[in-house]
């Protein structure tokens, strides 16, 4: 395939890809958190490599059917999705766009860099009042990538979307 | 069965079954929030024993998958520690036994990260993060509780006393794993003793809890020699597979 062929369709399948959601947070895009890693020609196919998130995540077995429908709709009928584990997936990699998303959704983005720091963090502000006024109730939540906090200010309860 | 398989059969099944007990607790939890800890550690769990079960089935001469693996074995070819398989009796016994394996866990990923083979380096760099976690979760439960009520003091150290026995598994190396130690592929677990005694002491001397001394150690999980309670929990593992053989979801 010529290179300007294969920017032009790797370009196709990335916007395809903008709107595959994550199952369980809907707002985001696969893309914005981050998962994935590579879209590249291979063996006459096109081969997307994505990140987990959490090991565990139910979204794992989830995530690649979803991929694969919408690029089978877009005539990529045989295209090779791999999961790649290594290097492992971290909360760094969501976008500028993807932790607005959450914060407008209502949950509080990670806050800083997982790199960083040893565990996950604090959230900067209650993503509904705004108050930094907050306090933990659980370092887990509905989902494994998410901690359970309270606003000390307008008392609503939040999710805060853990650095990892 | 080739060493090399074993042992990653091994690493694979610890997770496999403390998670499926873990999952015993879904819906059971002593309040809501630790309802869902404990299940997000059992994902968490079950997600890394995939990992390993997808590596092995991909193994050169493996006819076999993460499903066949996982469910489909007689309770002689589980190789998972005894202390993963004992039951959660209480919420307290639960976190003892979560605290005993994670203190372990981490240190044997720990060595596993640096791994060369980059296949199981790589798992366990992607699962340390996790067990990091779980590791955080328990031993902060066990000061909590140790040092809380006379109850949960009490039932802290019982559950200590009850599984201390099954502590010494860990560090004494299986048939699988002497003969990889040779070749570097297997990591010296008795190595690890020294630091898992000193990080587990110094929990539970803040939660006020003595350990047993002179215990004798019950070994043999490792080598397929399970304890009564492990014929019950594949029962309930395997129903589906021995009932609908092959199925999926």
């Amino acid at each position: 395939m010529e290179k300007n062929q294969v920017h032009i369709i790797r370009k196709k399948i990335a916007g395809l890809l903008h709107d595959v959601p994550d199952p369980e947070i809907p707002i985001i895009s696969i893309v914005d958190l981050g998962m994935v890693i590579d879209i590249r020609p291979e063996n006459g196919h096109w081969r997307i490599d994505l990140a987990p998130t959490y090991s565990g995540c139910p979204a794992i077995d989830v995530i690649p059917l979803l991929v694969k429908a919408s690029l089978h709709e877009a005539g990529f009928g045989d295209a090779h999705i791999e999961m790649e584990i290594s290097p492992p997936w971290s909360t760094d990699w969501i976008s500028d766009l993807g932790n607005q998303k959450l914060l407008d959704y209502g949950i509080a983005p990670p806050n800083g860099k997982a790199a960083d720091q040893e565990y996950e963090g604090k959230p900067r502000n209650c993503p509904q009042c705004g108050s930094t006024d907050t306090e933990l109730i659980s370092n887990y939540g509905g989902t494994p990538c998410k901690a359970s906090y309270k606003c000390l200010t307008c008392l609503e309860p939040f999710e805060y979307f853990k650095c990892f | 069965m080739e060493a090399k398989v074993k042992y990653l059969l091994h690493l694979a099944d610890n997770p496999l079954i403390l998670g499926q007990r873990i999952a015993e607790w879904c819906g059971h939890g002593p309040v809501l929030e630790q309802d869902i800890a404990l299940t997000n550690t059992s994902l968490d769990l079950i997600g890394q024993a995939r990992l390993l079960f997808q590596y092995i089935s991909s193994l050169p001469g493996q006819s076999t998958n993460e499903d066949k693996l996982a469910m489909t074995r007689y309770e002689n070819e589980y190789l998972n520690l005894l202390l993963t398989e004992q039951p959660n009796k209480n919420f307290g016994h639960t976190i003892v036994r979560q605290f005993l394996y994670d203190t372990f866990n981490l240190l044997q990923y720990q060595a596993l990260a640096e791994h060369t083979d980059e296949k199981l380096s790589g798992i366990a760099v992607k699962t340390l993060k996790e067990i990091k976690y779980h590791y955080r979760y328990s031993s902060e439960w066990v000061i909590r509780l140790g040092d809380g009520t006379e109850k949960s003091h009490a039932y802290i150290q019982d559950a200590f006393n009850e599984l201390w026995r099954y502590t010494g598994e860990f560090f004494a190396m299986a048939s699988y794993e002497k003969e990889l130690k040779e070749e570097g592929y297997s990591i010296d677990s008795s190595l690890l003793e020294p630091e898992w005694k000193n990080r587990v002491l110094a929990i539970t001397t803040k939660a006020g809890i003595s350990i047993p001394a002179n215990e004798v150690m019950l070994l043999g999980g490792k080598e397929g020699k399970h304890t009564e309670h492990m014929g019950y929990i594949l029962t309930e593992l395997q129903y589906m597979q021995r009932t609908y053989p092959e199925m999926n979801w």
